[in-house]
Formats: structure tokens, C-alpha cells, sequence
């Protein structure tokens, strides 16, 4: 039986192979300060790597005149913790929600969310997502942040598989595995990270 | 797609892509890369273990495909789920035009799906009106083109970021620039707004879970989880070869199928889908869901006690990924919609045998793919099968019927290649190559020269050379292979010679003939099964420890096919068993069984370098023997680049294809002469005529040896 640690280890080893940016927290509070810095630094719209002034059709253009202020959005988190992000994004000036995804389709700065359980061996996220508020934040946000508690790294996916079965008789039901920011290697096999999905992964690992 | 009528046709359309350099460019450089990355993938796994795994779960559940299909229906339903059955592609199309009409959708997202390429969803969803549009990167590049995939995985591989530039100039209306990073983001973006429209979603499935109900979906963009969730009603088009029983199996083949296809541990995404889930766009908040499980051959397929193996096949595309030819001509010539080895397989039981009987004559018979299949299918025997199956209904092409005809008959084929020696005279030079081509052969095949056949047979060598050995330490039967025997009897004198002085008496059972494998590549299933008969009974088995051939082919063919050959003759298939069994290629007796020693050899330290032959390093699954007797002969072994890639003789083959023959060796005799080894060596005479006569073309003075001549020649 692999230690705690050694899960951890691993697991941090293999989600950086795949581009993922891991960092240690030891409490909820961090995460949300996390966030707000994360959200503070990062460019208005991400699209913008390939520049505003990069013509697209008329429609494509519309949609992204949609987006006028930096948004996070963070559905399906507790309470009193949703309260303190809403409060700090507030007074950074951005606009935190946690319902209405469909209203930001064209795309919202930062998705965060809880995984419910790490695999090591892949270095993956899996995130059980019924709720379609807290599926889109993971999809269509730039940047997605999750947490991820210490305690909830399995070895690998065998080991979730009965929880997974679980959920999937519960129906009905949409679960994911997330490893890694959405990728494609579509145009002469070269690596490009955010052909639809998150341009960034951000893992926080919650000390518990 | 394939359009070819005839070979010459085909054969036409090989060369548009042998003159692509861009496409074989991006295809050698990906062929390099996924050998390296699929290896790092898999480090410390028991890949073997788990695709034998991954077999047995795929076959039962293939044998119980109807009980697995009433179960996912059931639990599918019970979740809310509506659940198609369709008997063929069209009906699988008619099936989604109407619950696009039947819930007022017009305009369509899908996320790529090989089923829907199978059934051509997308010209029918056309045809009735709808709006449908590909979100996969590749695949929305190829939709727009008016192409099929020229690769399961990669299926816009074939074009350059040039090309995609410029047609992304046409759909925006301005023009875009060709860095790659940017033509993502205006996908992205320009994809985005189709997925706000859509009301209706279409993917494929991975896996459709007979225990829960549910789909499983693999993507590395994340389109799958945007497609199914966004519009109001999402159909899912399956073939019953998805079905698995247990999540466990679904959740075993993700460990494969990733590294498999593109050397990643796992996708980004695995998307788990059980239940008409939560969907906002629709008036109860309920996701309309439907599935549609499409027959189309499969279960046709799953009876044929051969062919039911193709249901293991996991979409993966490591087949074209290994495969030498595909490297040279890329997707649109290898393969019909599917692509690769199991593309031409799938090609006749999905879309027919006109589409496949040309493709299926392109394979070379390398096993590469069989040795890289996440399934484990034995994908080259299944393409040699069709051929043959495609001959039987055709009728037989006159070469190859002709060449079944005197193989099948030992003495006349021997006859003929006596009388071959006195008929090449006027064209004979000393150094044991033909001068000029004879007449049959056409300038495509002047890229090597042909050996002439020798002065004396090995056969009639051996019946007045075969020397005496006292006190034996084992007993042996040699096979020599038509080629040794007529062309290179040196080979197999090297090999006497090393054998006596180490104490290894030998029989040349007088009866033997040519292993019939040049005849089986040729689809001549019928002459195959004779010829095997006839080598079975000039040998007897019980009265050898080991049957030894120098040939690599042979021995391979010998080995694995003969049992198979003569498998509805019981008394034969025992003989062939026991026979099978004692067949050794030379590396393995001498390097395992005789253990030969550094000492016997004089120690010349010259370099050498090493070709292995398809059929011993996968057909045999022999690596380490022949390098090793490299060293103890008193070499110095230099590794040579893709050293276990096929040199493009493939028998036959390279008679059918001179072309494609000649770009394999080409790239095989570039890292040849790379290495700046003095001697080439290898142990298939096949491989020796070709490596032999493309050198000699070049005006090469790299020697090429078998291992026997190397062991033989500085043995002290």
C-alpha cells in the first residue's frame, strides 16, 4: 500500500506532466485568495492570445462583446464559502456568480471548484458534475481552479470505481475526469492547451 | 475515401501521395515520436497482461453482445434514456432525422464520432435540412474541406497549418496568419457561438456500460463535455461493439487506449454520462437523451469464428500509427473511411468489397500492427483472409494463380528455377547479380538489383557435402526456404559448418518445398494449405530436438500459420502442432540452445550494424539472440535506426507495389549507412535480396551478410 505521501507525490508528478499548476494550501481561505490574485493577474479575456484585433466572423465577434467585466464563477460551493469569494471579488472589482452560466458563454475568467477525489497514477481530477452550473464552470471557463483534499488521492481510477458506480446507478448522472487543461494536437501534431475547454489547470492541494 | 477501381488505379493515387512531402514529412516525424512516446507511456506497465485482458473482456463481450445490448437498454431507460436499435448505417441516419424533426432542432453540434463517419450522418443530416457542424479541431478542419479522416485519432494530420490558415481566412472573411496557437483560438471562438445556437448534440461513445446505462466519452479538447451538455437534446451513435459489461472493463481499456493512440497517460477528458442529466435550455430542466446502437455487419462479423476478434478493436489508430505503409501514403490511400490495418479490414464488412479489395493487397505483412493492437487482433492474417475471400468470389488475378499453381507442385517449381539458372545466363554477371531486368518486370523495379540463382542448389550441395557428426549433442532438421536453397545456398552452408563443429547432427528432409508464405500473401489461401501439407509430411518431428530454418519468414510462417493452415485435418493438426514446436530460427539455436562463445570467434572488431526482420523480432518475438552473436562473432554491433522497421521487400509485395517497396528501403538503407558499419547483417534471405540489391544499386560497399556467413567466416 502506497503512503498518503507517496499518492501525493505521485500525483503532483503527473499532473505537472501534463501542464497542470499544482499548489499547496492548508486552508479554505487560501483558495479563495488564490483565486482572486489569480483572477487580479490574468489578462481580461485570455482570447485575447490570439489578439482582439485577430478578425473573426461577425457572430464570433458578437459573442465575445457579451463579456464586458472579469467574472468568476463558482456554483455549487458551500455556503459561507461562496459568501467570502463574492465578497473579495466584489471589492477586486470582478463579478463572482454561481448560477446563470448560460449568460457567459462566450466565456468567464475563472471556473472554481471542489474535485471529489485525485488518481494518482494520471495525475487526475475527478469531478462528479449532475448540476449544470458547476459542469459549464469547469468547461467554459479560461482558468479552472479546484481543490483537491490530501485525504481524497486514491492510487487509481479502480480504486474510485465503486463510488463511481455508485453515482452512475443514481441516475441520472455526469461525471468527469479531468487531467490537464483541454488540449489538441490537431494542426501538425504540435501541442495548443485551450482548443474549447480551460487554457489553464490550477490544482490547489488542501492540506486535511 | 477509396475510389480507386482497379490496382493500376490505386497504384495511380499512391503516387499522388508518395510526391506530397509534406504529408510524408509529418508522417515520418510522427511515426518517430509515437514510437518513443507510446514506450514512455507504457514504462513499467505489463502491456501484454492488460491487452490480453482487454481481449478476453472484448470477446465475451461480443459473445454476449444481445444480452449486454437488453441490459444497457433497460438501465438506460430506466434513467431516462431513449434507446434506438439500427440495423444498418441508413436506418442509424433515418433514426436522428427524425428525432431532430420530431423535437424541432435545426441546427447541430457533434463531437467526433467514427460510427457517424461509418454511416455518413452528417450528408443525410444535410440533406434534411439541418445546420450540423464538427467541433473537433481536426475534424471541423476536414468538414469544411469536404474530406474524410485520414487518421482515427489525427484526422486532419494530413494538412499543414498553411492550409488550415487559409481556409480559416475563408470562414472568418479576414484573413489569418499560420501559427498554430492562434488558429486554435479562433476555432475556439468561432466554435464557441455554433455551441450557443445548437439544440441538438451528437457524439459517439467509447463505452456503452451494460450495468449502468451509461456512456463514456474520451476527448482531449473537452468538446464532448460541451456537445452533450449544452443543446437540449443530445443523441449518441454507437455501434454494438461499444457494449461491456462492467464499468471495470471500460475504466481497463482507458488504461490502453490513450497511450496507445497518442503516448498520453489519459485524455483531459473522460466523460462519464448515465441519465437524461440536467440541461437548462430544455422546459423541464431534463436533457432529452437518445441512443442509437448501430449494427451495420457487426453481428455478422461476430459470428465468423476468425473475424469476431475485429469487436476487440478499440478506435485507438495505433495500427496506422506502426504501420509502414501508412507512413508513405497516409490515410486517404490507406484505408476507406477506416484507416490503417483495421481500416481495411472494417472497409469490407462496413462498405464492401469493392471499396477493400484493393486496399487490402497494400498491407506488407510487417506485423507491426498485430504487435501494437490494443486488442490484441491479429490484424495481418484478418487482411490476408479477405484477400483471399475477395479472390474466391472475383476470381483469381492470372500471377497469382499461376504461382499457386507451381508451388503446389514441388518438383515442377524447382524445375522451373533449374531452368531459371541456364535462362539467366545471357544476363548473369559474376558478382551474382542480373544485369539488366528481365522482361517481365517494369523501370519501377530497377531501384535494387536481383541476385541470378546459384550455380548448385544447397539441396544438391547437401547431398554430396552433408558431413558426418559423431556423438551429437542434438538433432536437427534444417528448412531451408526456396530462397537459400536456389539463390543463397551459401547461407545455409555457413550454417552446416557452424552446426557439425559444434556437435549438431543434421538431416535435409529432401522433400521439403518453399513454405507456401509467398502464396498465402498473394490471398492463394487453397495453394497454401497444399503446400503446407506437403512440407508437413516430408518431415517428421519426432525424430528432431529442432527444426532450424535461417529464415526468419519461414520460420515464422512455419511456426504460427501451419497449425492454423491445416486446422480442419485433425491428424494433420497434431503433426503440424509438434511440428510447430520444434521450429527455431538460427539466432535463437545458436545464441540459446548451442551457446556459442566468444572465444570460438576470431575477433575482427569490425562494425557492424543489424536489420531484424518483421518476421523474428515480431513475428518470433526474437531481439536479444542475434545482436548478442553479433558481439561473440568478433564484431563490433553498431545500432542502426529503426532497426525493427521493415526493409519493403515483403515478398510479393514489392513485386505489387515497387514503389512503396523502394521508399521503405530507402529510408531503411539511409540508416544503414548512417551507422558507418562496414557489414550489414541480418538473418531472412528475403531481407538480404532486398537490402543486398539496393546497396549494390547505390554502389555501396557495405557488405551484407546473414548472421551464419558473419559466424561462420571468423570462426577459428
Amino acid at each position: 500500500m502506497p503512503s498518503k505521501n507517496d499518492l501525493y507525490q505521485k500525483f503532483v508528478e503527473k499532473a505537472e506532466l501534463v501542464s497542470a499548476i499544482v499548489t499547496n494550501i492548508t486552508n479554505e481561505d487560501e483558495a479563495l485568495r488564490y483565486v482572486i490574485d489569480l483572477c487580479d493577474k490574468k489578462e481580461a479575456c485570455q482570447l485575447l492570445v490570439s489578439g482582439c484585433e485577430a478578425d473573426l466572423s461577425a457572430k464570433a465577434e458578437a459573442l465575445c462583446d457579451t463579456k464586458q467585466k472579469k467574472v468568476i464563477a463558482a456554483p455549487g460551493l458551500k455556503q459561507d464559502l461562496y459568501k467570502k469569494l463574492a465578497q473579495g471579488a466584489e471589492k477586486a472589482g470582478f463579478e463572482c456568480i454561481d448560477k446563470g452560466m448560460r449568460d457567459h458563454l462566450a466565456g468567464v475568467d475563472i471556473g472554481f471548484t471542489f474535485a471529489e477525489y485525485g488518481i494518482a497514477d494520471t495525475g487526475t481530477l475527478m469531478l462528479d458534475c449532475p448540476d449544470e452550473e458547476l459542469r459549464l464552470a469547469t468547461m467554459v471557463s479560461e482558468f479552472h481552479v479546484c481543490v483537491l483534499p490530501k485525504s481524497k488521492i486514491r492510487a487509481n481510477t479502480y480504486e474510485v470505481e465503486k463510488m463511481m458506480l455508485t453515482r452512475m446507478k443514481k441516475t441520472p448522472d455526469y461525471l468527469a475526469f479531468i487531467t490537464g487543461a483541454s488540449r489538441t494536437a490537431d494542426i501538425e501534431r504540435v501541442l495548443a492547451l485551450g482548443v474549447h475547454g480551460p487554457l489553464e489547470l490550477h490544482i490547489l492541494i488542501l492540506e486535511d | 475515401m477509396q475510389k480507386a477501381h482497379d490496382l493500376k488505379e490505386y497504384r495511380k493515387e499512391l503516387h499522388e501521395s508518395l510526391d506530397n512531402s509534406f504529408l510524408r514529412t509529418t508522417l515520418d516525424n510522427f511515426a518517430i515520436a509515437y514510437r518513443a512516446g507510446r514506450a514512455n507511456a507504457f514504462k513499467d506497465m505489463d502491456v501484454r497482461g492488460l491487452i490480453n485482458d482487454i481481449a478476453c473482456s472484448k470477446d465475451a463481450a461480443g459473445e454476449n453482445y444481445e444480452a449486454l445490448y437488453k441490459e444497457f437498454k433497460k438501465n438506460a431507460e430506466a434513467a431516462g434514456v431513449h434507446v434506438h436499435f439500427a440495423k444498418d448505417g441508413d436506418e442509424a441516419n433515418r433514426i436522428i432525422a427524425r428525432i431532430a424533426k420530431d423535437t424541432g432542432c435545426k441546427k447541430i453540434v457533434k463531437s467526433k464520432s467514427m460510427t457517424a463517419e461509418e454511416t455518413l450522418l452528417n450528408h443525410d443530416l444535410e440533406d434534411a435540412g439541418l445546420e450540423v457542424t464538427e467541433t473537433d479541431l481536426g475534424e471541423w478542419i476536414i468538414q469544411l474541406r469536404h474530406e474524410g479522416p485520414s487518421h482515427m485519432v489525427m484526422p486532419a494530420i494530413h494538412l499543414s497549418r498553411h492550409q488550415v490558415g487559409d481556409l480559416f481566412t475563408e470562414v472568418t472573411g479576414t484573413k489569418q496568419d499560420s501559427e498554430i496557437e492562434k488558429l486554435v483560438k479562433v476555432a475556439r471562438r468561432e466554435l464557441r457561438q455554433k455551441y450557443v445556437e445548437a439544440d441538438m448534440g451528437i457524439t459517439g461513445a467509447n463505452f456503452a456500460v451494460a450495468e449502468t446505462g451509461g456512456i463514456g466519452l474520451i476527448t482531449n479538447e473537452g468538446n464532448a463535455r460541451l456537445v452533450s451538455t449544452l443543446p437540449r437534446v443530445h443523441v449518441a451513435l454507437m455501434g454494438i461493439d461499444k457494449l461491456l459489461a462492467t464499468l471495470h472493463d471500460a475504466l481497463r481499456i482507458i488504461k490502453v487506449l490513450p497511450r496507445n493512440a497518442t503516448g498520453q497517460q489519459i485524455t483531459s477528458y473522460v466523460t462519464w454520462i448515465t441519465g437524461a442529466n440536467e440541461c437548462l435550455a430544455a422546459e423541464d430542466n431534463r436533457k432529452e437523451i437518445h441512443y442509437v446502437v448501430l449494427d451495420n455487419g457487426r453481428s455478422e462479423l461476430l459470428k465468423d469464428p476468425l473475424f469476431s476478434q475485429v469487436n476487440r478493436c478499440v478506435r485507438c489508430g495505433a495500427c496506422a500509427n506502426v504501420c509502414p505503409v501508412y507512413r508513405l501514403v497516409g490515410g486517404h490511400k490507406m484505408g476507406h473511411i477506416y484507416i490503417g490495418a483495421i481500416g481495411l479490414i472494417l472497409t469490407y464488412f462496413f462498405h464492401g468489397k469493392d471499396k477493400a479489395k484493393n486496399l487490402v493487397q497494400n498491407c506488407i505483412n510487417c506485423e507491426a500492427c498485430k504487435d501494437v493492437c490494443a486488442g490484441g487482433i491479429d490484424l495481418p492474417r484478418l487482411i490476408k483472409e479477405i484477400h483471399a475471400r475477395i479472390l474466391e468470389e472475383d476470381g483469381h488475378p492470372l500471377p497469382s494463380f499461376l504461382l499457386g499453381k507451381v508451388l503446389k507442385n514441388r518438383k515442377l517449381f524447382h524445375t522451373l528455377l533449374r531452368t531459371a539458372k541456364w535462362g539467366q545466363k545471357p544476363v548473369a554477371e559474376k558478382d551474382g547479380f542480373i544485369r539488366h531486368l528481365p522482361m517481365i518486370f517494369s523501370k519501377e523495379h530497377s531501384f535494387r538489383a536481383l541476385p541470378t540463382i546459384a550455380e548448385t542448389p544447397f539441396r544438391d550441395w547437401w547431398q554430396k557435402n552433408q558431413p558426418v557428426v559423431n556423438n551429437p549433442k542434438c538433432r536437427v532438421a534444417l528448412f531451408s526456404g526456396c530462397v537459400q536453397d536456389f539463390v543463397y545456398p551459401e547461407q545455409m552452408q555457413a550454417a552446416v559448418d557452424l552446426f557439425a563443429a559444434n556437435g549438431v547432427a543434421m538431416d535435409y528432409p529432401i522433400k521439403q518445398s518453399c513454405c507456401g508464405l509467398p502464396v498465402q500473401m498473394m490471398g492463394e489461401i487453397k495453394a497454401s494449405k497444399d503446400v503446407a501439407a506437403q512440407n508437413l509430411s516430408a518431415f517428421d518431428p519426432d525424430a528432431y530436438d529442432y527444426i532450424i530454418t535461417l529464415c526468419a519468414s519461414c520460420a515464422s510462417h512455419l511456426k504460427h500459420n501451419y497449425p492454423k493452415l491445416v486446422m480442419d485435418k485433425p491428424s494433420l493438426k497434431l503433426r503440424a502442432d509438434a511440428f510447430a514446436a520444434k521450429i527455431i530460427d538460427y539466432s535463437s539455436f545458436v545464441n540459446d540452445v548451442l551457446k556459442v562463445k566468444q572465444g570460438d570467434f576470431a575477433q575482427t572488431g569490425e562494425k557492424a550494424t543489424y536489420h531484424a526482420p518483421c518476421h523474428l523480432c515480431r513475428g518470433l518475438d526474437v531481439h536479444d539472440a542475434p545482436r548478442k552473436l553479433i558481439e561473440t562473432s568478433g564484431l563490433e554491433y553498431v545500432e542502426c535506426a529503426e532497426e525493427e522497421v521493415c526493409c519493403g521487400f515483403g515478398g510479393t509485395f514489392s513485386m505489387k507495389f515497387p514503389e512503396l517497396s523502394a521508399e521503405l528501403l530507402k529510408k531503411k538503407l539511409d540508416n544503414v549507412e548512417a551507422t558507418g558499419a562496414d557489414t550489414l547483417l541480418t538473418d531472412c534471405p528475403g531481407c538480404i535480396m532486398q537490402l543486398k540489391g539496393g546497396l549494390k544499386k547505390r554502389g555501396s560497399a557495405i557488405k551484407v551478410k546473414h548472421i551464419a556467413e558473419a559466424l561462420s567466416g571468423n570462426k577459428k
